[in-house]
């Protein structure tokens, strides 16, 4: 079984986002990138999947900037076997970048298609349902335990107040929460080895897909700053405040 | 102008995140319908039309849709909802899973969480987990948007009289099949509405200390939470995980026990009304977001602030 997985280019989850002083941007001028941590979860996945000789071969697709191709080799060296590199320096919106994995699909024909579940700098929360829907295969999102068994996977998804399970008929598009798994650390020899993995590097404008912008920005803010309160000296102190002074209890 | 509401419910009773979208389909303007897709849900259909501000309540009643699969359930949303200016969904776990599926179906974009509505075609939302506030305009005939229930007030749930439909439409998608909900029993508020909520980071130490702050916020009438550290340490639930990626809360009391104040874990309060901090580092990042801060043992003051109150 061929697993595809989707990662993306984003801001390193431990720098501190500043707005551009002219409100149309996040600053990402010299901030340090990686790869979006729901999609390391994904890979994990996949490799876990082929560990378990589930999986015969983790294929791993960016669509982004040249630079894109440091995640890609990253994913290689976390055990996927080959990359693809959609090149493209627009910032393509979810239901564009759908469209470009769909047709990445097309050509792979993959059985499982492994996304995070949304990255950390839109926070959309969106693309694999869309690329589910645009291929017309079922869909696990959020997923924290996934077991494939014949031409179905069973799913257990993270739902507002406990777990679900569903089952799915492959080909079919997962998406990852937190607690999937444990992505591991990628070992030198590895890394070494990822080097030599095979990158199919194609254009945007090749794979004859429409993604134009269908949402435009009108500005972007810093969020409202809450003013720190007082500092209360023991319990008696604070339960008197929360009655007559804040009043919300 | 129309927009079509879709319900969040068990089949039984919608939830109460469904009034805050209502409230968000009411600041957009024009007729608000309700889609209640489930099987033998008529009485929340029943329910919804009660609703203040609703003018029809639309009811899909079919076992394909009886655990809202997200392939049946967005075949049915592009079908009804072709013909509204907006559809609106929570964006609770259900949400986010039918919306998107249902708008790539629909050809157009999701505007997702959104907090605030400008206009018609214009909302605003966060992004970089709350690092910043994007105002997005979307020129699409059909605007797809999830509503972050605690932007927006709840609906008066009484003094609608609206109409109820049956709708007859059949969607099955057949890729799909529920096997099993496994839902945390609890005689607690859920998270997301509570008025109180306590919450325990890293400095519960345990998840048997974590347990402590049952006692208290069963005292309070309050749900509890927790950060990332927390549930990833195995102190308590997943579920239980409020922040960016987790959920997203405001209260009129948040009570931070532990608690250091990650940015991704204070973009799931920072709407809260009054924000407590105990933590006995005085420089946790908490105390600087808090209302009242307390410097001590949260191990003493949570036993005391049980007794006392």
């Amino acid at each position: 079984m061929k697993v595809l997985v989707a990662v993306k280019r984003v801001i390193d989850y431990n720098v501190q986002v500043k707005v551009k002083a002219d409100n149309t941007d996040v600053d990402l001028t010299n901030v340090k990138m990686a790869m979006n941590p729901f999609c390391e979860i994904a890979v994990e996945e996949a490799v876990r999947l082929k560990e378990k000789g589930v999986a015969t071969e983790v294929v791993v697709v960016s669509v982004g900037p040249k630079a894109a191709q440091e995640q890609i080799r990253t994913a290689l060296a976390l055990g996927a076997d080959r990359g693809i590199h959609v090149e493209t320096d627009e910032r393509l919106q979810s239901l564009a970048a759908a469209k470009v994995l769909k047709a990445v699909v097309e050509k792979e024909s993959p059985q499982l298609i492994i996304v995070g579940k949304q990255s950390i700098d839109t926070d959309n929360n969106q693309t694999g349902q869309m690329l589910a829907a645009l291929c017309g295969y079922a869909q696990a999102t959020f997923a924290s335990e996934v077991t494939v068994d014949g031409d179905k996977v069973e799913v257990t998804r993270e739902i507002d107040g406990g777990n679900q399970v569903v089952s799915l008929t492959l080909p079919a598009v997962i998406t990852s929460d937190l607690r999937l798994n444990e992505p591991r650390y990628a070992s030198l020899p590895n890394i070494m080895k990822a080097k030599k993995k095979p990158i199919d590097t194609m254009a945007l404008a090749d794979l004859g897909v429409e993604t134009a912008p269908r949402l435009s920005s009108v500005k972007v803010e810093p969020p409202p700053v809450r003013q720190e309160g007082v500092k209360v000296a023991d319990v008696a102190e604070l339960i008197e405040k929360l009655k007559t002074e804040a009043k919300v209890l | 102008m129309s927009v079509l509401v879709i319900a969040e419910h068990d089949n039984a009773a919608y939830k109460s995140a469904t009034l805050n979208t209502v409230t968000a389909a009411k600041e957009i303007g024009g007729d608000i319908d309700v889609l209640v897709a489930g099987e033998s849900c008529g009485a929340v259909g029943e329910a919804v039309a009660k609703v203040a501000g609703v003018s029809k309540v639309l009811v899909a009643d079919n076992a394909v849709y009886a655990n809202h699969l997200a392939e049946n359930m967005a075949l049915l949303l592009a079908d009804i909802g072709k013909d509204y200016s907006h559809i609106l969904m929570a964006a609770t776990s259900t949400g986010k899973d039918v919306l998107p599926r249902a708008a790539a179906l629909l050809d157009v974009p999701q505007i997702s969480e959104i907090i605030k509505i400008e206009s018609a075609d214009t909302f605003v939302r966060a992004i970089y987990a709350g690092n910043a506030i994007e105002t997005v305009k979307s020129d699409d005939g059909v605007k797809v948007i999830t509503v972050r229930p605690t932007g927006f007030e709840a609906a008066a749930a009484e003094g609608g009289s609206a109409s109820v439909e049956a709708v007859a439409a059949v969607h099955d998608a057949g890729l799909s099949s529920f096997v099993k909900e496994e839902l945390a029993d609890s005689d607690r508020p859920e998270l997301t509405s509570a008025g109180v909520v306590v919450a325990g980071g890293r400095g519960m130490q345990n998840a048997e200390k974590f347990e402590i702050l049952n006692g208290l916020a069963d005292k309070l009438g309050a749900a509890v939470g927790a950060t990332r550290a927390a549930v990833d340490a195995g102190f308590c639930a997943n579920d239980l995980q409020i922040g960016q990626t987790g959920k997203v809360i405001a209260p009129d009391l948040y009570f931070a026990f532990g608690i250091s104040g990650a940015i991704q874990h204070v973009a799931g309060v920072t709407d809260s009304k009054v924000i407590v901090c105990v933590n006995k580092d005085e420089d946790a990042p908490m105390f600087q977001i808090s209302d009242y801060g307390l410097v001590a043992d949260l191990f003493e003051i949570i036993p005391e602030l049980e007794s006392k109150l």
